[in-house]
C-alpha cells in the first residue's frame, strides 16, 4: 500500500512553492517602494514599512519614458485592430467554409507561429531598409502583423467553433443576407472572444522585445521594452529602485489584462490538446 | 512565432483547439467567397514574411554589407557565406551548446511542471488557489521586465540571492558575481527562463490531470499499486498528448530563445564562448553588419526549427482541419 502523505504536509510544501515563484514579484514592488539606504544595504528589508514614490517619479522622469509610452500605444493599437480586423475574416472563412487550400492556409497560420523571431531579424532588417521603414513605427506594426495574424487567426477560429451554426443557417432560411447574418448573428456573439484575441495580442505586442530592438534605433522611437532593456546597463552604478519601480510600471498594464483573460485560456488548452 | 516569454500567445493557439464542433455541414459555401476572406490575410503575410523570406536566400548567397546595404545592392558570390558557416568552429560549439541548453531547460521545465501540477491536484483548496494564483501572476510577468528583476536579485553587490544563499550557510555568497564564467551565466539564464515558463506547463498539466479517471485510480489502489507506478502506468499514457504538444513547443522556444541570454548576460559580457543561436547570428549578422552571413545562419537556423516543429505542427494541423 501507498503511504498516505498528510494533507498538511502538501499544503506546506505549495506554500513554499508559491513562496519560491512569487518572490522575484514581490521582491521588485518591494524594491521599488523602498527608500534607497534600505536598497543598498547588505542587510536588506523585506517590505518596506515607511514606502516611497520617489523611485516611481524618478523613473517617469527619466528622459523618453512618455514618449516610448506613446511609441509602445500607438504600435499595440494599430498592429492590434490592423490584426483582428483582417484575422476575423479568415476565422470565418476557417470555421464555416470548406475550400481547396484550407489545409495549406492552417499548415500556413501554425507553422509560421513556430519560426523563431531572431531568425527573422536579418531579413526583415534588410528589406524594410529598403523601403525605408527602419527606424518607423509603421516598419514595425508591419513586423508585429507577421505573428500577431496568424495566431490571432487560429484563436478567433476556435471562438468561432463555439457558435452554432444553426443560428446562422435560421436567420438565411427567414432571409437575412450573408453580410445581415454577420453583423446581426455573429458580431455580437463574437464579442467576448474578440476582446479575448485582442488582450492576447495586445500582451505579446506589448511585450516584444527583439524587433522593436533592431528596428528602432532613435531613442524617441523606442518603445516600453526597449527603454527599460536599456535602464541596466547604460550607467555603471544602476539605480535599482528606479529600475524596479519602472518595471513594475511597464508590467502593470501586461498583469490587469492577463489576469481578467487567463480563465479562458486555462479553459480550452487541455480539452482541445487531449482530443486532439 | 517564437520566443521564450510568448506563452500567452501559444495558450490562445491550443485555445484555439478547444470547443471544437465535427462541421463536415460547414462546406456550403463553395464560391469565392472564402478566398475572399481569407485574401487581406493571405496578401499581408506574403508581402511581409513570405518576400522576405525569398530575400532571405538571396541574400545568404551575396555579400552584404554596410556598403551594400547603402547601395541596395548585394554582391553574389555563390555558396561562400555557407563554406565560411560551416568551417566556423564557433558555428559547432555555438550549435552544441544551444542544444545542451535546450534539453537541459526543457527537461527542467517539463519535470518541474509535472510536479507542480502533481502537487496542484493534492493540496487542499485554499493551497490550491493561493498557488495557482502565484503562477498565473508569474506567467504574466513580460520578459523584459523578469530579466531586470533577476539582475537585481543576483546583483553580486546587494543582490538578495548571495545575501539569502550565505544566511542559510550555503556557503559564503558575498559579493559573488553570478556572471562570472559561462556555466554560471547560461544557468542564470536557465533559472529565469524556466521559472517563466513553469506556470504555463504546470496549469496546462494540471488541467490535463482532470482528465484521469478517478475509478481508474480507485482501481490501482484497490489492486495495491504504489504511486509511482500509478503515475507511470495511468497517469503518464492519458497526460502524452499534452506532454507532446508542450515538450515540442519548449524545445522550439528555448533553442530560438533571445531576450533572456541577451539581456540577462548582458551585451559587454558577451562573447563566441557563450553565445546561443539567435545571439550568435544577431552579433555576426545584425552588430557587425554582415548581413549576408547573417542570413545564411538564420536560415541553417530556420531549418533546424523548421524539423524540430514538424511534430507540434502536424498535431495542430490534423487538430485544424478536422474542425
Amino acid at each position: 500500500m501507498r503511504t498516505r502523505t498528510p494533507r498538511l504536509v502538501w499544503d506546506a510544501v505549495g506554500v513554499a512553492v508559491f513562496v519560491v515563484m512569487v518572490f522575484p514579484v514581490f521582491w521588485m514592488i518591494s524594491t521599488a517602494f523602498k527608500p534607497n539606504e534600505q536598497i543598498v544595504s547588505l542587510t536588506p528589508t523585506w517590505i518596506p514599512l515607511h514606502p516611497t514614490l520617489q523611485h516611481f517619479r524618478d523613473a517617469i522622469h527619466r528622459p523618453y519614458f512618455w514618449v516610448d509610452v506613446k511609441n509602445s500605444l500607438i504600435i499595440v493599437s494599430v498592429a492590434v485592430a490592423l490584426s483582428i480586423a483582417l484575422a476575423f475574416l479568415a476565422a470565418i472563412a476557417l470555421a464555416r467554409f470548406g475550400f481547396a487550400g484550407r489545409k495549406l492556409f492552417i499548415v500556413l497560420v501554425i507553422g509560421i507561429q513556430m519560426l523563431p523571431q531572431a531568425g527573422l531579424i536579418i531579413p526583415l532588417y534588410v528589406v524594410l531598409a529598403r523601403y525605408h521603414q527602419v527606424n518607423t513605427l509603421s516598419g514595425v506594426i508591419l513586423t508585429y502583423l507577421t505573428f500577431v495574424l496568424p495566431f490571432s487567426v487560429w484563436t478567433l477560429r476556435g471562438f468561432l467553433l463555439g457558435i452554432p451554426k444553426e443560428l446562422e443557417e435560421a436567420a438565411m432560411v427567414d432571409g437575412s443576407t450573408r453580410l445581415g447574418v454577420f453583423v446581426k448573428i455573429l458580431l455580437p456573439l463574437m464579442g467576448p472572444g474578440l476582446v479575448a484575441t485582442s488582450v492576447f495580442a495586445f500582451i505579446t505586442t506589448w511585450n516584444e522585445y527583439i524587433f522593436a530592438r533592431i528596428l528602432l534605433n532613435d531613442q524617441s522611437k523606442q518603445t516600453v521594452t526597449v527603454w527599460l532593456s536599456y535602464f541596466y546597463g547604460t550607467s555603471r552604478h544602476t539605480d535599482w529602485g528606479a529600475l524596479m519601480a519602472a518595471s513594475t510600471l511597464t508590467a502593470v498594464p501586461v498583469v490587469v489584462f492577463f489576469l481578467l483573460v487567463q480563465r479562458r485560456i486555462a479553459f480550452g488548452l487541455t480539452s482541445g490538446a487531449v482530443r486532439g | 512565432m517564437a520566443d521564450g516569454g510568448s506563452t500567452a500567445a501559444a495558450a490562445g493557439t491550443l485555445l484555439g483547439t478547444s470547443r471544437r464542433r465535427r462541421s463536415a455541414a460547414a462546406r456550403l459555401g463553395r464560391g469565392a467567397v472564402p478566398y475572399a476572406l481569407i485574401a487581406p490575410v493571405v496578401l499581408t503575410i506574403a508581402l511581409i514574411l513570405g518576400y522576405p523570406l525569398y530575400f532571405l536566400v538571396r541574400l545568404s548567397l551575396q555579400r552584404y554589407g554596410l556598403f551594400e546595404l547603402i547601395r541596395h545592392q548585394g554582391v553574389d558570390i555563390g555558396l561562400a557565406n555557407y563554406r565560411s558557416v560551416l568551417h566556423d568552429q564557433i558555428f559547432w560549439h555555438t550549435l552544441l551548446r544551444t542544444v545542451v541548453f535546450t534539453a537541459a531547460n526543457v527537461g527542467l521545465t517539463m519535470v518541474l511542471g509535472m510536479l507542480i501540477a502533481l502537487l496542484l491536484a493534492r493540496v487542499s483548496g485554499p493551497v490550491r488557489i493561493l498557488l495557482s494564483s502565484g503562477l498565473v501572476l508569474v506567467w504574466s510577468m513580460p520578459v523584459v521586465v523578469a530579466v531586470q528583476v533577476w539582475a537585481w536579485m543576483t546583483s553580486y553587490e546587494n543582490g538578495v540571492v548571495n545575501y539569502v544563499l550565505t544566511e542559510l550557510h550555503v556557503g559564503d555568497y558575498t559579493q559573488h558575481e553570478w556572471y562570472g564564467s559561462t556555466f554560471s551565466q547560461l544557468s542564470m539564464v536557465t533559472l529565469l527562463i524556466v521559472w517563466g515558463a513553469l506556470p504555463f506547463v504546470a496549469i496546462t498539466l494540471y488541467a490535463g490531470l482532470a482528465q484521469v479517471p478517478n475509478d481508474l485510480l480507485e482501481a490501482a489502489a484497490v489492486d495495491g499499486a504504489a504511486g509511482w507506478r500509478v503515475f507511470r502506468d495511468i497517469t503518464l499514457p492519458i497526460l502524452r498528448p499534452i506532454l507532446l504538444i508542450l515538450t515540442s513547443l519548449s524545445i522550439i522556444w528555448d533553442f530560438g530563445v533571445f531576450t533572456q541570454p541577451y539581456l540577462l548576460i548582458g551585451q559587454s559580457k558577451i562573447t563566441p564562448g557563450n553565445f546561443l543561436m539567435s545571439i550568435y547570428l544577431f552579433e555576426d549578422g545584425y552588430f557587425k553588419s554582415d548581413y549576408g552571413r547573417g542570413a545564411t545562419i538564420s536560415l541553417l537556423m530556420l531549418v533546424i526549427v523548421g524539423v524540430l516543429s514538424v511534430v507540434y505542427v502536424r498535431r495542430m494541423v490534423r487538430i485544424g482541419v478536422e474542425t
